[in-house]
């Protein structure tokens, strides 16, 4: 019974339909409050799920010079690799699907392979635009990864657990302790920016200088999976934050957990967009500098406040 | 950087999402430095000039003003200050005042234009989703005041078609108050916005020296700091009759270009005000005769890329002899390859749109390159129509005995 129960898990909750569903949703919002910032109308509710079917639909190119098998293996195990995370993040009470010591390192793991993918699959596209935008990619994760890690890793410090349902139980005994791990958010939020490659960190696929990046010779299904991809991630790495930084509200009944579950992505999804609504996209060497000089440094000053509180607040 | 040594040459053009119209620059970048840029045009020659000696005076108007699709009243009002120069026509003040309204809302809208594909060139979208609606605010005042958003038809020679109303004057400048308002909320984004700062400043350095050298007109070179107006320097229409500054900049680069451009802004919604104040009563129009008498004019006109220039002769028929366009782009492309000099590739899109390009209006010719062949050289007409002959000879179809009325070989 039990492996039954956990192929329903992993397919369709709080699994594949679920998230990407999620995803979909995400995207709306997101798209939605982008256009509103900027004055527009904006997309109906529907646009996403239309978007993914017409793609889903339409021809997918493989190009003759491209490494036929990198090409088309890329799309699925960003995807793959997305939705495997999920299972390891607690959504509106302390206990994910699976879960156990380190999982922590598992989903910053899996979080990873999604940029890994988009550096292979624009390499092996063999186109020029492509090319540069892989290596952009690639230049981009070691400028924001590094942040995300300590960021994330600061409050599993004070927790003094590398699992995230030990963090949320942690943070569930002692309700105020969220609050010293808030610049650590604030450094995961621009560092998220920099993962899912959205302006002012858009340089791997800025439009008007080469096309689409990675994704230039990507077109049908294919796209579709990338785009589903880089959607999930988004949901992933926002319920992970929610998980981890904003671990209140978890001992709720179970619709009311998963209302103020939705709230909290709802409110990492809103400050994503408007980041991504008022700044120009900077330039790579511009990206690698702010991360260096500036993110990374605030996010070992969390560690250190971290540290700090571990020895001297009561646990 | 020659521990580089893969050159990576990418092709920007003639199809790209940062170009609005087709041309084509080959760059050869050592990681994302350019090495050296390639440029090549070309890619829409409309043979207007040609299509101008074929058509009388009045339908050239509407040819000419559609050389170009933003700064379309400018090309029109060229060449009919050169026709009228060459028929000795005066035309009545109000029509002066109309022309030089209608010249600096186009200055607006296009400006305003500008700055949002600037800001869509580095990646600041809400930049062009918020200054394309308070432009639109211009485009609905233009479309009232002469029944069209861009082609305004609104000149003929020896005057204007349509006349502004005393009931037209306070929405001009409802619309003037409006946008000075947005106006200055732009300047103050674009002096404190960091991301904006940091993709503007310093990028595309082209020095005043330089900005001589490569003749270099309009906002851009007025951004390296040259004093060059031709609305002050050799007034037309109402120009002298209004007080205005000419706004320059020592930057000498893209964020310059942008002060630039913004202070002429406020520059035009003075003139504007004052323009509408001084709007003497009469005619808009004097009769013009249908042929124009022998003789050839040269008009200059400041149009918002920089300056325009038409050169006209007639020879007493309804036609006239020859037209010749030189649109400002053509005197600021040579620049683009100075500053693009060490720059980034990122840095690429905004360094052309900075000159405020409009390649359509520039094409004089067509140049075909064989791929396979690699074989570059150019034909002339008669070269061209015997290659025709020959091509069509070697596939069985003699056309060399045709003989076409006033064409080749008549």
């Amino acid at each position: 019974m039990s492996a039954l129960l956990a192929a329903l898990n992993i397919l369709v909750f709080p699994g594949l339909v679920f998230v990407l569903v999620l995803g979909l949703a995400g995207q709306f919002v997101d798209r939605k409050l982008h256009a509103r910032l900027q004055n527009r109308v904006g997309p109906p509710w529907f646009q996403p799920v239309a978007d993914l079917f017409k793609l889903l639909g339409k021809e997918a190119v493989v190009p003759e010079e491209a490494d036929r098998r990198m090409f088309v293996m890329a799309p699925v195990f960003a995807l793959a690799a997305a939705i495997a995370a999920f299972l390891y993040v607690p959504l509106w009470n302390a206990r994910p699907v699976f879960s156990f010591d380190y999982d922590l390192v598992v989903v910053l793991y899996l979080l990873l392979i999604p940029t890994l993918t988009f550096f292979l699959g624009g390499w092996y596209s063999r186109s020029v635009f492509s090319t540069i935008g892989a290596v952009r990619s690639i230049t981009q994760l070691f400028a924001y990864e590094i942040p995300l890690l300590v960021g994330l890793l600061s409050p599993a410090l004070l927790a003094d657990t590398w699992s995230i349902s030990g963090m949320a139980a942690f943070y569930q005994a002692h309700p105020w302790y969220w609050l010293v791990n808030l610049i650590g958010f604030g450094v995961c939020l621009v560092s998220l920016l920099g993962k899912l490659e959205r302006v002012p960190f858009d340089a791997p696929e800025a439009e008007t200088e080469i096309v689409a990046g990675s994704f230039t010779e990507y077109s049908g299904r294919y796209l579709a999976l990338f785009r589903m991809a880089v959607d999930t991630e988004a949901i992933v790495a926002s319920s992970l934050m929610a998980a981890v930084f904003l671990p209140f509200g978890l001992g709720l009944p179970a619709w009311l957990g998963f209302l103020v579950y939705l709230a909290k992505v709802g409110a990492i999804l809103f400050a994503l967009a408007l980041l991504r609504t008022v700044f120009a996209r900077l330039r790579i060497d511009q990206i690698v500098d702010f991360c260096w000089r500036w993110v990374a440094p605030i996010a070992f000053l969390q560690v250190i406040i971290d540290l700090v509180a571990k020895e001297f607040l009561p646990r | 950087m020659s521990d580089y040594p893969p050159v990576v040459t990418i092709p920007i053009g003639p199809q790209h999402p940062a170009l609005k119209e087709p041309e084509s620059f080959m760059i050869d970048l050592r990681g994302e430095k350019i090495d050296a840029v390639r440029m090549r045009f070309g890619y829409n020659h409309r043979g207007i000039e040609k299509g101008c000696e074929q058509r009388s005076y009045t339908q050239d108007l509407y040819l000419v003003e559609r050389v170009c699709g933003i700064c379309s009243f400018s090309h029109s009002t060229a060449f009919v200050m050169a026709v009228e120069e060459i028929a000795g026509l005066q035309i009545p003040p109000r029509a002066k005042y109309i022309r030089t309204i209608i010249a600096e809302l186009e200055r607006v809208h296009s400006h305003l234009l500008w700055l949002g594909v600037a800001g869509h060139e580095v990646g600041f979208d809400t930049l062009l989703m918020y200054t394309w609606r308070d432009r639109e605010q211009v485009m609905i005042l233009l479309t009232q005041l002469t029944g069209n958003r861009v082609n305004y038809a609104m000149n003929t020679v020896g005057g204007v078609r349509r006349d502004i109303t005393a009931e037209q004057i306070p929405d001009i400048l409802k619309v003037v108050d409006s946008l000075e308002e947005r106006t200055k909320y732009y300047i103050d984004l674009a002096l404190r916005e960091e991301t904006l700062i940091k993709r503007l400043a310093g990028v595309g350095k082209l020095s005043k020296e330089d900005a001589i050298r490569l003749g270099t007109l309009g906002p851009t070179a007025r951004a390296s700091g040259v004093d060059r107006d031709t609305r002050r320097d050799d007034p037309y229409l109402a120009y002298p009759e209004v007080e205005f500054k000419v706004v320059t900049d020592d930057h000498c680069d893209v964020y310059g270009r942008v002060i630039v451009r913004m202070g002429e802004l406020m520059q035009t919604y003075s003139i504007l005000r004052q323009l509408v104040k001084q709007i003497p009563a009469g005619d808009i129009t004097v009769k013009a005769p249908r042929r124009i008498p022998e003789g050839e004019a040269f008009s200059r006109y400041e149009a918002p890329r920089g300056e325009d220039v038409h050169y006209v002769r007639g020879n007493g028929t309804e036609k006239p002899e020859r037209v010749k366009v030189r649109a400002p782009t053509l005197g600021n492309i040579a620049s683009v390859a100075k500053m693009l000099e060490d720059g980034y590739l990122a840095d690429l899109p905004i360094v052309i749109a900075a000159i405020d390009p409009c390649f359509s209006c520039t094409d004089r010719m067509v140049g075909v390159t064989d791929l396979a062949g690699g074989d570059h050289r150019t034909m002339g007409w008669e070269e061209v129509s015997r290659y025709g002959i020959e091509w069509h000879k070697a596939r069985g179809l003699d056309l060399s005995r045709l003989r076409i009325p006033g064409g080749i070989g008549a």
